[in-house]
């Protein structure tokens, strides 16, 4: 916690008066605000982004009406429509666990902001295991995803929540061993740290460290993330054409928004993490555009992985739930798996 | 092993190949027409709402024949002997009075059968398709120009002239069953005398 | 372990297996994404193993055979249309053809051409829905407004031609609707020449991606054999490899004087008769649709098509099975008259309801993703399976 108070102290020097535990409470509750609303903003954004990326990859211009240009305010609209619908829970449904099932979706993607690195000094929580943090964090997820298609008591979300949990927990596995290539150069798990080492022009940064070994790394991570995020080609757990919804089928409005807002937040956070531990995180590529601010750096790069994202979702079909776990457990594994023994020889030769 | 890495690599090849397509869609032109904005120019031949031309409405019925769907409901009444009707556009001498012509688009099928035995041309379809209410009521459409007091009249009318009709048919009857009577009375009396 | 309740007991005692599963029953549709339509297949799985399928049909029944009973020879033609949304024109041809010879009237040779051009326009127009939704089943989006911009196009070349979009009422005993309007057919030369090349971009995207031949290749494998007992017909049937076109074996209308390939599966990704052939089947019918229309407008003859419509059909008694090939398969019309003025019975041997009957045969033993594949290369249309 130590850089975001810091940090607050520059920016609020009044702060430094008040007794500590009020401080850090104050700080506490402006930054997970903050990070809320970012959320919120960002997926607002990301939605709308989507729909045109879409669009326009379909030869069409989608939403153009709402909020004047380019429709920017449509998915406003959409929240406001989604809140303000009623609250159906099905009958037979487990009233609490179906509940409960949305917030903890969104708690765990929202949970990973903890420890993005914005920029220097600005870290919500600089965890010296922030990796291991985050990659814990987000995969519990899946257990409010099977929760959701378990209460739903409706068959196809519970297929779609068997689907998920194999799919999160086997992805978790080259998600980790891709990571892990890089932390044994960096020698460190704190995000700050990581990418701290990465200084110097875009030649410094993982992606082309030890080349192109990292750089098959980053893609068995970006590959693998897609699938931890439930994108296309990954999106069994909704596969809208095989099982209608997957594990949202019964679910609506508010709380359909919820899943959803999850759903963008993780593909923020899947990003993130690909910025900061392969793509130098806030550093510009080269000195001389060291002008521009860290956080635009930061968010600029996880913004393009995201719409790699959207990019791939629009272009791909989806995996058959026995190709889901090969492309796992006999493409993905054995290729970080082999990464890391070739970086380890490297290092060690 | 070989098949393993050719699959890889096959994957990897054909996705970029397909992102490749997604990317050059990204910046083709959008081909849709922002709807209440822009209209399309339909071809005139497009079947989208049917209109009737009443002063050609001869009143034949052919359409409400033709229609598979029985969308089309007319009432004519006979002109009086004196009654001048006017013409259809192609010359032909209209002879009934067209007091109801009802179309009902909510269950038109749009296969324009009524359109080709008209022989006055009359009724036909438009390029308009924008009638959409709120109330399927008013989705049955009366072309007929008759009011409902000059409908009313010419039923009155054409019911009087039924009842005398009727009433001459029943009197000549009556005539003749007298005349019968009659004259079986006479043949009964030329008999029995 | 305790085998049987008595030493010398010969009825032994049934032990449940622990790791026996229940089947789950699941009802997918009629309400479902990938059913194309409203149909509803029960569904007995396994997990995601699929152990038994059975299609329940008939939630979009309208009576067509009674309704044309009641009405006159020609008003059946708009209810055709509805049989097979996708391909009206092609059902109207069946029907007329029908109804033509069995009162032996020769037809405008202008007519025929305009026919055939509509028929495989239309042809075209249903595979790439088959395509698009195939895409869609898959869960590829985009190829799906990829085929609608393509097909939009031939809507408009129908809606100048004869005013309507979906359902057409173009093709009438004795000829067509209207006679081809000023332009019309450079136009559709145009299509032709601006189309064929867009069948390598779907081709990039779809067709050749790994992950769809992963999907589709050796899937739901519709031998020969099988695929002629049931009755299975047109692509679907190709792709088994039999080499079957009612356009080649039993030509009807003007499809003699044209050259095409009759596509059959080949197994170029798997086995034959998978998935993956029925759709490279359809894929390339686009093509050879595309030469006989370039064909049939090149020929395309003067004179009048509505010449030989005759004013009244008489049909004299007798009955006729016609069958044509539509892009779902053969359709046979058999036409019953008792010489009046409405047919006295009209059968419609639908290709999608046939070709719907090969799925409680071949769907055992895949997963559910592979059923909506299944289902998706079948390409039905249910307004034709229910009639």
């Amino acid at each position: 916690m130590e850089p975001l108070v810091q940090f607050f102290y520059i920016l609020l020097p009044f702060l430094r008066d008040w007794p500590e535990w009020l401080a850090l409470t104050v700080i506490g509750i402006v930054a997970a605000l903050l990070m809320f609303g970012f959320v919120a903003i960002f997926a607002l954004f990301a939605i709308w982004l989507e729909r045109k990326v879409s669009a326009h990859m379909q030869d069409r211009i989608g939403p153009m009406e709402v909020g004047g240009w380019h429709g920017w305010a449509q998915t406003i609209a959409d929240t406001i429509k989604l809140l303000v619908k009623e609250d159906i829970v099905p009958e037979n449904a487990d009233r609490i666990l179906f509940k409960l099932a949305p917030a903890i979706v969104f708690t765990a993607a929202l949970a990973g902001f903890a420890v993005l690195p914005w920029t220097q000094d600005f870290i919500p929580a600089d965890l010296n295991v922030g990796l291991l943090y985050i990659l814990s964090v987000s995969s519990f997820a899946v257990i409010g995803i099977l929760m959701g298609g378990w209460a739903s008591n409706n068959k196809w979300s519970l297929y779609g929540a068997m689907r998920s949990a194999s799919q999160m927990v086997s992805y978790e596995i080259p998600v980790a061993l891709a990571l892990l290539a890089v932390v044994m150069n960096a020698g460190t798990l704190s995000m700050r740290h990581l990418v701290m080492a990465q200084s110097g022009n875009i030649l410094d940064w993982n992606v082309f460290n030890f080349f192109p070994l990292t750089a098959v790394a980053f893609i068995i991570y970006f590959v693998a993330s897609l699938a931890e995020v439930n994108r296309t080609p990954f999106d069994l757990p909704e596969g809208e054409s095989e099982l209608v919804g997957g594990f949202h089928t019964e679910y609506s409005g508010m709380r359909f928004a919820f899943f959803f807002l999850g759903e963008y937040a993780n593909m923020y956070v899947v990003s993130a993490i690909a910025t900061t531990v392969f793509l130098g995180g806030w550093l510009p590529p080269f000195e001389f555009l060291s002008f521009i601010p860290g956080p635009i750096w930061f968010v600029g790069k996880a913004m393009t992985m995201v719409f790699i994202q959207m990019w791939l979702r629009w272009t791909l079909p989806r995996l058959r739930v026995d190709q889901l776990m090969y492309t796992c457990w006999k493409v993905l594994t054995p290729f970080s798996f082999a990464i890391i023994l070739l970086i380890g020889l490297w290092k060690v030769i | 092993m070989k098949q393993y890495f050719k699959n890889i690599y096959e994957a990897i090849a054909t996705i970029l190949v397909g992102m490749g397509v997604t990317w050059r869609h990204l910046f083709t032109r959008a081909v849709t027409v922002q709807y209440p904005h822009v209209k399309r120019e339909l071809p005139e031949r497009s079947r989208m709402q049917l209109f009737v031309d009443m002063d050609d409405c001869i009143g034949c019925m052919q359409c409400q024949r033709a229609c598979p769907v029985d969308c089309i409901d007319i009432k004519t009444i006979r002109a009086g002997k004196e009654e001048d009707l006017g013409e259809a556009g192609n010359g032909t001498k209209k002879k009934l009075h067209v007091v109801q012509f009802y179309i009902d688009m909510a269950k038109c099928c749009y296969c324009a059968d009524c359109v080709f035995p008209c022989p006055t041309g009359a009724i036909r379809m438009t390029p308009e398709y924008e009638f959409i209410t709120y109330d399927r009521s008013s989705l049955l459409i009366n072309f007929s120009q008759y009011s409902d007091e000059e409908r009313a009249a010419l039923e009155e009318r054409e019911r009087k002239e039924k009842e005398a009709q009727a009433a001459a048919k029943a009197a000549r009857l009556k005539a003749a069953e007298e005349a019968k009577k009659t004259a079986a009375a006479q043949k009964d009396e030329s008999k029995s005398e | 372990m305790k085998k049987s309740n008595f030493p010398e007991s010969q009825f032994e005692l049934q032990i449940p297996d622990p790791l026996r599963t229940d089947e789950m029953t699941l009802s997918m549709g009629p309400q479902h994404p990938s059913t194309h339509g409203v149909l509803q297949v029960i569904l007995k799985t396994d997990g995601e193993i699929v152990n038994s399928a059975r299609p329940q049909i008939g939630y979009l029944h309208r009576c067509f055979e009674k309704h044309a009973e009641n009405i006159t020879w020609h008003q059946v033609i708009p209810f055709t249309d509805r049989l097979d949304y996708i391909a009206s024109m092609n059902n109207n041809l069946g029907y007329a053809i029908g109804v033509e010879r069995m009162m032996n009237l020769e037809v405008n040779e202008r007519a025929e051409y305009l026919r055939v051009i509509v028929a495989e326009l239309n042809r075209i127009a249903s595979h790439l829905i088959a395509l698009g939704t195939y895409g869609l089943d898959i869960g590829a989006f985009t190829p799906f407004l990829y085929v609608f911009r393509d097909r939009e196009k031939i809507l408009d070349l129908f809606e100048e031609i004869c005013g309507a979009r979906l359902l057409y009422n173009y093709v009438w005993v004795g000829g067509v609707a209207y006679d081809a309007p000023e332009g019309w057919r450079e136009k559709v030369l145009e299509f032709v020449d601006y189309f064929e090349p867009k069948i390598k971009e779907y081709n990039d995207i779809l067709t050749y991606n790994k992950i769809f031949i992963e999907r589709t290749a050796n899937v739901g494998v519709i031998p020969a054999d099988v695929g002629i007992s049931y009755g299975v017909s047109g692509p679907s049937l190709r792709g088994s490899g039999v080499n079957f076109d009612l356009r080649k074996d039993d030509p009807y209308s003007v499809y003699d004087r044209f050259e095409f390939d009759v596509i059959t599966g080949k197994g170029e990704m798997g086995t034959i008769g998978d998935t993956w052939d029925r759709y490279w089947v359809r894929v390339a019918e686009m093509y050879e649709s595309a030469k006989i229309i370039r064909q049939a407008a090149e020929q395309l003859p003067e004179g009048d098509a509505k010449e030989t419509i005759p004013r009244n059909i008489k049909v004299p008694a007798g009955e006729y099975y016609m069958r044509t090939e539509t892009p779902r398969g053969e359709l046979g019309y058999y036409i019953i008259s008792d010489g009046g003025k409405m047919p006295n019975r009209v059968k419609v041997r639908s290709p999608a309801f046939c070709n719907l009957s090969v799925l409680p045969a071949i769907a055992p033993g895949v997963m559910i993703a592979d059923l909506v594949a299944i289902i998706g290369s079948l390409d039905i249309v249910l307004g034709e399976v229910d009639r």
